[in-house]
Parts: C-alpha cells; sequence; structure tokens
C-alpha cells in the first residue's frame, strides 16, 4: 500500500508529504503518525507540506486532527514550508487550521520543537515541593 | 465568448479527484493563469470534486477552455445524479455540513472563483458551474 515515510531524529518525528495525496492516504498518515509518537516516544512532529501544491479543507481538517492528537499524546506539531499561493487560498477558503502551530521552514520549525522539548525537560527536573 | 477546448472525464472515486486536480492545472497553465489562481481553482475543484464523489455518489466533470478575445478562462461544470441538495442556501453556509467534513466545500469554492452557479433537485442531482477568469 501508498504512504508516506515517517521518520525519526531524537525524539521528533519528520514527515515530509510529497505527494498529491488522495483522502485514504491522507487519513492513513493521520493513523501512522498517532501510533508512531506513542511507539517512538516523541515530543514533536514536523510535517513539511512544502511540496503540496494544494491544501483543501480535507487535507486542513486531517492537519488539524494530527496536531489535536498529537497533544493529547503529549507531543507538539509545527507545519512549515507552505508556499505562498497555498497561504493565500487557505486564508480565503476560509480554513484557519485551528491549534496548528507553523514555521517558515524546517530549521525554524525544528527550533520550536527543540524548544519546546527542552522546556519540557526542565519543568519535568525541577524538584517536587 | 468562444470555447477554445471542451473535455468531460469521471469523477467515481477518490483516485478521480486526484487525477482532476492534475487535469486543471495543466489546462489552468496553458490558459495562462498565475500561480496564485492556479491555486485557487484547483483547490475549488478539490472541494466541488470531492462532493460529487462523496456526497452525489460520483458523476462527471466538463472542462471548457473558454476566451472572450482579451480574457481567457476557464469553466468547470459538476454533475452528479445522486440524492440532491435540499436546502442551497444552507449548504452555502459555512460550517454547515452533513458529513464529516468542514462544511467550507461550496461556500469555500465560491470565494476561490469569478462565476458560482448551483441547481440542485432533491432525488435527481446537483450540478455546480464554476469559472474562473485570467
Amino acid at each position: 500500500m501508498e504512504r508516506i515515510p515517517i521518520l525519526q531524529m531524537d525524539d521528533i518525528l519528520l514527515v515530509t508529504i510529497q505527494v498529491d495525496m488522495h483522502d485514504q492516504l491522507a487519513l492513513t498518515l493521520q493513523d501512522e503518525l498517532t501510533a508512531h509518537i506513542v511507539k517512538a516516544r516523541a515530543c514533536g512532529v514536523l510535517i513539511d507540506i512544502s511540496s503540496l501544491e494544494i491544501v483543501d479543507s480535507f487535507i486542513g481538517r486531517v492537519l488539524s486532527n494530527i496536531a489535536a492528537m498529537a497533544r493529547v499524546l503529549d507531543a507538539e506539531t509545527v507545519v512549515v514550508g507552505m508556499q505562498p499561493a497555498v497561504a493565500i487560498t487557505l486564508v480565503e477558503l476560509g480554513l484557519s487550521l485551528t491549534g496548528v502551530r507553523t514555521a517558515l521552514n524546517v530549521e525554524k520549525g525544528m527550533a520550536f520543537l527543540r524548544a519546546a522539548s527542552a522546556q519540557e525537560g526542565r519543568r519535568h527536573d525541577r524538584p517536587q515541593v | 465568448m468562444t470555447v477554445l477546448k471542451s473535455e468531460t472525464v469521471p469523477l467515481q472515486t477518490e483516485a478521480d479527484i486526484v487525477r482532476v486536480r492534475q487535469t486543471v492545472r495543466q489546462w489552468a497553465i496553458q490558459q495562462g493563469f498565475s500561480l496564485v489562481d492556479q491555486t485557487k481553482l484547483i483547490t475549488a475543484t478539490s472541494e466541488l470534486a470531492r462532493n460529487t464523489v462523496v456526497y452525489g455518489g460520483g458523476g462527471t466533470v466538463q472542462l471548457e477552455a473558454l476566451t472572450t478575445g482579451s480574457r481567457r478562462g476557464l469553466r468547470l461544470i459538476f454533475v452528479d445524479h445522486g440524492p440532491g441538495i435540499p436546502d442551497i442556501a444552507q449548504a452555502m453556509t459555512d460550517g454547515y455540513t452533513t458529513g464529516e467534513g468542514l462544511g467550507l466545500g461550496l461556500g469555500g469554492a465560491k470565494r476561490l472563483v469569478n462565476e458560482f452557479d448551483i441547481t440542485s433537485h432533491p432525488g435527481a442531482g446537483t450540478r455546480v458551474c464554476i469559472t474562473k477568469w485570467k
């Protein structure tokens, strides 16, 4: 079956969507990513959509769902690399990508996830009073 | 207004939705659309094609490359013979959905094109016609 690869770098999962996804493929990614977060004990998910030529309401919903599911599993999601034409279209379509954190590129997205992860670590290290 | 070329393609499966998006992209490039206009038209296509497949039980889309002499455009006519839409005004409202979608399909698609026309008869099907001008 066709699927989108999920890579792991330390405690961060990386997904690069490089194909024109049909709806079922997007749903498969949502399921696999959620399972992978638990299996890999990931604290961050980075989704690179720089190759995506459109984000319609279906893909938008899948991205929102992934972010919401990841949050419940104690992981942060950041969507990076949105093309300007996609951003313009998304806003006119009326899609707000509720709950989805975005960053301009992979580098900035990784920096955000690393910072979030470090902050989380410090909170856990703090002695109980 | 002259129709430069016309083609009707089937919309039965999810794979057809992807194929139609790609076909519309090619036609939009041939008509000289900017990247933003291509993206808007293809996004509207994706929303309407999904409606045809998911809610209309499948159908067709007719593509027409148009010219008025000074302007170039693309017209897409989505036709299904599904259950139809009883209340079009309600269906056009953002946030209204009978399925699992976000309810942005029809209203959102309308905002992304220049002309939008919908007719639907309960029990007979739905026809949505959109036009985007360069």
